[in-house]
């Protein structure tokens, strides 16, 4: 008996791989579209900086005012463009991206130098980019804070700033996108295949046919979802490895505690795919809808790209919500800084209660719907 | 065993909300016959089905299939029935042979007994060189004799065929008739809903359902007598006429 429940299982889950197998096309572009992501993200995106368009009004004409531009020519940072005539219209400059940061000497600028320990300079940036501009301004900072040191102008600091930057420290974008990758195509593959592999059945007819059979609904279920656990598996370590071995991502933690933990976060992806799968009638609805609950919460509420501590506190306590902030931690933590299971206590068990209970719900929406 | 029905109720009836779909409903389906279920779209007949074959629990009253009660033992009753929808419920993405497998599979045949059945069916529907062909491709007639004969993979002591044929052309639903008989022949109990009442003849009794009750209930032969009609299609008209 308890061979006939497995087989039942068994069946079920063969024949869902068989719908993956003929449907080469589908299953090509599952595994191509990580590998697109990645390139664009490795090759195309780059988070940092560089040749920034900086506009230079120099009222002074000092010698002064020249070494002071000298010290921004000098930098790969800055593209300066020097702006020999009176500037009415500053705001133009920035309309037509002729520059995203303007520099402004004022004529009494060698004067000031040398008779006060105050000179100011206005500095004008561009901030409809508002990272790009909180870079700039740093950048700038930076270049007059090298400037006054030169030029002693500086009070003497009382303590040196002498930062080391660990894990990252040539700032690679991809080093931040492969994991963050993995854990928004985990999410959006398990979540929207399953959804998508129930409706289908519902809107078929065979759905009803099963259910007329001795199957029990957790059978199907388990039936069901075992093919895209490996799928997804599938995936993720082909993004692992791409990332590792073509983008040369360091990979320092434990491949076992990675694959044990994205489990927990499989299970909950699934977890929310039978859920939506509860809910939804027709395969669109499904899509749409698991679409909307992974993607977009995955993308900007996760950390993968916008820091959750800068956000908005409501915003904030809403990313406890989004199981990829947790797995994100954990991916990160385990690929660029070697974490052990230690290190990870908490977010493991976020995702763990998290997995438990949406696993619990779904199933028991999903058996009810289908006893309707 | 209680009775010697196939399919016994008593005072079935299913509400969803105001709306009464089968209202005390009392029939009696002999073993090994072919009971034919007639009625207009929205008769109540699928609700009907649905009761019987557990997919659907009644709001009132009770029955058995296959000497099971429909209200607590539904895991006995899913193991001796057999279920086919007017969507033939193959998967059109797999082949044939996978397709057998499936329902062989969720139905707990073992290996070689899926196997032997795989055959008999094949040879039967002359599709033993198409074994391979994916489900999609195959002609609407082919796909409803397949769909019923996995529907009866596992011999179920009664087959549940809800309008079946529609959707067919009239001669692969003479070929499906066929089928059916020869179910019947073997002692397989045929409950069978339709709406072409030509398709009525060939059954043993038949039932006409119209807003949820059973107006009618005989041979096809006795119903045209008792209403000095001709064929099926008339006495069905002359009932549901003076009905409203």
């Amino acid at each position: 008996m308890r061979l006939g429940k497995n087989q039942i299982i068994l069946s079920i889950a063969r024949k869902e791989f068989l719908h993956i197998i003929h449907d080469p096309r589908s299953l090509i572009i599952l595994f191509l579209m990580p590998l697109l992501q990645l390139t664009m993200f490795g090759y195309a995106l780059k988070m940092e900086i560089q040749q920034v368009k900086l506009g230079i009004v120099d009222y002074s004409r000092s010698i002064q005012s020249q070494e002071l531009i000298q010290y921004f020519s000098g930098s790969d940072f800055f593209q300066p463009v020097l702006y020999e005539k009176e500037l009415t219209r500053i705001d133009q400059l920035f309309k037509n991206r002729q520059a995203q940061v303007v520099l402004i000497i004022p004529v009494d600028f060698s004067e000031q130098l040398q008779r006060s320990w105050y000179t100011p300079v206005q500095v004008i940036v561009d901030a409809a980019d508002a990272n790009a501009a909180t870079s700039i301004r740093q950048y700038m900072i930076q270049v007059f804070n090298n400037y006054n040191q030169d030029h002693s102008r500086a009070v003497s600091l009382p303590f040196e700033i002498e930062s080391t930057i660990l894990y990252n420290p040539d700032k690679k974008s991809t080093y931040f996108f492969v994991p963050g990758l993995i854990a928004l195509l985990l999410v959006m593959i398990s979540a929207l295949l399953t959804s998508i592999a129930i409706t289908r059945e519902k809107e078929t007819g065979t759905m009803e046919q099963i259910l007329v059979s001795p199957v029990r609904p957790l059978q199907i279920i388990i039936g069901k979802v075992i093919p895209y656990i490996f799928l997804a598996f599938g995936i993720g370590l082909v993004i692992l490895l791409t990332g590792v071995f073509l983008f040369k991502v360091p990979f320092e933690g434990s491949i076992f505690l990675l694959l044990l933990l994205s489990t927990l976060y499989i299970i909950t992806a699934l977890s929310l795919g039978l859920m939506i799968s509860a809910i939804s009638r027709t395969q669109q609805v499904a899509m749409m809808m698991a679409l909307i609950v992974t993607l977009l919460p995955t993308l900007m509420l996760s950390g993968f790209i916008f820091p959750i501590a800068s956000m908005p506190r409501l915003l904030q306590y809403f990313t406890y919500l989004v199981p990829a902030r947790y797995y994100l931690h954990i991916v990160r933590g385990i690929i660029l800084k070697g974490s052990t299971l230690n290190n990870l206590l908490l977010p493991t068990m976020f995702l763990f209660l998290m997995s438990g209970f949406l696993l619990i719900i779904a199933l028991r929406k999903f058996s009810l719907t289908l006893e309707k | 065993m209680m009775n010697n029905h196939a399919v016994e109720t008593v005072q079935l009836s299913r509400k969803f909300g105001n709306f009464t779909a089968v209202d005390t409903v009392s029939i009696q389906v002999r073993k090994g016959e072919i009971f034919g279920f007639l009625g207009a779209n929205g008769a109540g007949k699928t609700t009907m089905i649905r009761m019987l074959c557990g997919l659907l629990k009644p709001t009132n009253g009770n029955g058995t299939v296959a000497g099971f009660d429909i209200r607590n033992q539904s895991e006995e009753i899913k193991r001796n029935i057999g279920y086919m929808s007017q969507k033939f419920s193959l998967y059109n993405d797999l082949t044939i042979s996978e397709n057998i497998e499936f329902y062989g599979g969720i139905y707990g045949l073992n290996r070689s007994r899926i196997e032997e059945k795989k055959n008999k069916i094949l040879k039967d529907l002359n599709l033993l060189s198409r074994k391979d062909a994916i489900c999609r491709d195959l002609p609407p007639g082919f796909k409803q004799g397949l769909a019923l004969s996995t529907a009866m993979l596992h011999d179920p002591a009664i087959v549940f065929l809800d309008e079946p044929t529609s959707g067919v052309d009239p001669a692969s639903r003479r070929f499906f008739w066929d089928l059916i008989q020869q179910a019947a022949g073997k002692g397989i109990t045929v409950f069978v809903t339709t709406h072409f009442m030509d398709e009525a003849e060939y059954c043993n009794r038949i039932s006409i359902m119209s807003a949820g009750k059973i107006i009618a209930l005989d041979t096809p032969e006795e119903l045209k007598r008792k209403y000095h009609q001709n064929s099926i299609q008339e006495v069905f008209v002359e009932l549901v006429k003076n009905n409203h």
